[in-house]
């Protein structure tokens, strides 16, 4: 299984552990990621909140490159890959918008590139009956809440996986994995991820809602598959619990993250003692960490 | 509220939301005002006028009262209401068609959001992908918020995440010709 892979702009830094989680466990599951050659920004919310135009051209152009080289994409982060799918469904419904988009990143896109999520491609391509014989320790221990966010499920007509209600993919790979997952009601609860510089007050009360939504329905820790909501939920952990006086030592992961534990890594190879709130302490002490 | 005259805003006032529902491609007025955009906002309770007032106000052509709102910078554009509306109206790009007509007419409720958006273009323009160190440090100079989140920046450049410099795409020509094609054309059509 082979894809050009668009890490996007967060997987080069503020969000290196998905990264480097992600090239690992594809190399343990058998799915060659090349990187898409000089790739561009997918120009995400500031795009779309600018010009409709910009907004499908920007992402055009990765995905003239990805047909060029001749193979489909795989993106990680949810934002980009629902900027990216917006892109090639707009431009295969609307062959007068493709030929507008082609004159303004002067490619010929032809339309022949399929936009995957990461997570798609491995619960769902790989597939958990693939994924479980590798399975070197069951992350017994672990209270996941599984935390979609909007963009990866939503709007549904779009991204076409999984109820955007109440989806369960990750729970299954998290189970699949031997991890304990909670019931709760904040699954595909916005983070407001697009606020997060311009009004942080906005995002730390979304923030807070959402951690302690996890913390009483009895996990000790979250995963995640976007960047935006691993980000706004472990980088303002500490604002949220100073302003509204609570506690949730929660540690947030990639969902790549705890793949690659159950597959035997460790979680300096994973990247996962690049989080803001601590998230080795808990793998060690459930002895998961060696 | 002041008192709105329905004579007033009559037929002339239609063309804004003709123009709203051509850009956007949705069907404004088939909005029979459920509430379920609004139930659903994870932004509502910051917004000075709810998403589903928004519709109401479109479809009797509140053109000024729209676009003065905070409503539709706040607008994560997380997509519930798209997902949830019985009447199957993108809400979420009729805010992005909202914001383009504000900034066109200089109405910009909330001035933070369309600083970082233009922020956040130019770092791609220049670079053809997001410097978030140069971000930060132009967004805080144009907002004028000028220590916002600095605690934040050497935390993340000792966990190797920060680059103090951009990284250029080789061709980045090709993505200003994007932009030259599309925003800026069009804010000299405007």
């Amino acid at each position: 299984m082979k894809f050009a892979y668009y890490p996007g702009c967060s997987l080069h830094s503020t969000s290196k552990e998905y990264n480097i989680s992600t090239r690992r466990v594809c190399r343990d599951l058998g799915v060659t990621l090349e990187e898409l050659p000089d790739w561009n920004c997918c120009g995400s919310t500031p795009a779309h909140s600018t010009d409709h135009l910009l907004s499908i051209a920007l992402p055009a152009r990765n995905l003239a490159i990805s047909e060029a080289i001749g193979m489909d994409l795989v993106a990680p982060c949810a934002a980009c890959f629902n900027r990216l799918k917006t892109a090639q469904v707009e431009m295969t419904e609307n062959p007068r918008l493709a030929a507008e988009v082609n004159k303004v990143t002067g490619m010929e896109y032809q339309g022949d590139v399929q936009v995957f999520s990461l997570v798609d491609v491995i619960v769902n391509q790989v597939g958990l009956d693939n994924i479980t014989p590798l399975v070197k320790r069951k992350l017994s221990g672990l209270k996941v809440a599984a935390y979609y966010g909007c963009l990866m499920v939503k709007p549904p007509k779009l991204v076409q996986f999984d109820d955007p209600e109440n989806p369960h993919f990750l729970d299954d790979l998290m189970q699949g994995l031997g991890a304990e997952t909670v019931e709760w009601p904040f699954k595909t609860e916005c983070c407001g991820g697009s606020l997060s510089v311009s009004r942080t007050d906005i995002v730390v009360k979304l923030a807070n809602d959402i951690l302690g939504m996890a913390k009483a329905n009895g996990a000790n820790c979250v995963v995640t598959a976007c960047p935006l909501c691993q980000v706004n939920l472990d980088l303002r952990q500490k604002e949220a619990e100073k302003m509204y006086g609570t506690a949730y030592h929660l540690p947030i992961y990639y969902f790549t993250e705890l793949l690659g534990i159950a597959l035997g890594h460790r979680p300096a190879q994973l990247g996962i003692d690049k989080h803001i709130v601590d998230g080795v302490n808990l793998l060690s002490e459930q002895g998961l960490a060696s | 509220m002041e008192t709105i005259n329905l004579t007033r805003l009559g037929w002339e006032s239609q063309d804004f939301v003709r123009r709203v529902e051509a850009e956007s491609e949705q069907n404004v007025r088939s909005c029979y005002q459920c509430g379920k955009c609004t139930g659903g906002c994870p932004v509502a309770f910051a917004m000075d006028v709810p998403p589903r007032q928004i519709m109401r106000m479109l479809q009797l052509g509140m053109q000024d009262e729209v676009l003065k709102s905070s409503t539709i910078w706040l607008c994560a554009s997380c997509t519930t209401c798209t997902t949830r509306c019985p009447r199957e109206i993108d809400l979420a790009r009729v805010m992005d068609v909202l914001r383009g007509i504000a900034r066109e007419k200089g109405s910009i409720g909330v001035p933070e959001v369309a600083v970082f958006n233009d922020t956040f273009l130019r770092s791609v323009k220049n670079n053809g992908r997001l410097h978030e160190v140069g971000l930060i440090a132009y967004y805080n100079l144009r907002s004028k918020h000028f220590l916002h989140d600095v605690l934040k920046a050497p935390v993340l450049f000792f966990k190797g995440k920060l680059k103090i410099l951009p990284g250029r795409i080789k061709k980045v020509q090709e993505v200003r010709r994007i932009f030259e094609h599309t925003v800026q054309a069009g804010r000299e059509r405007a």
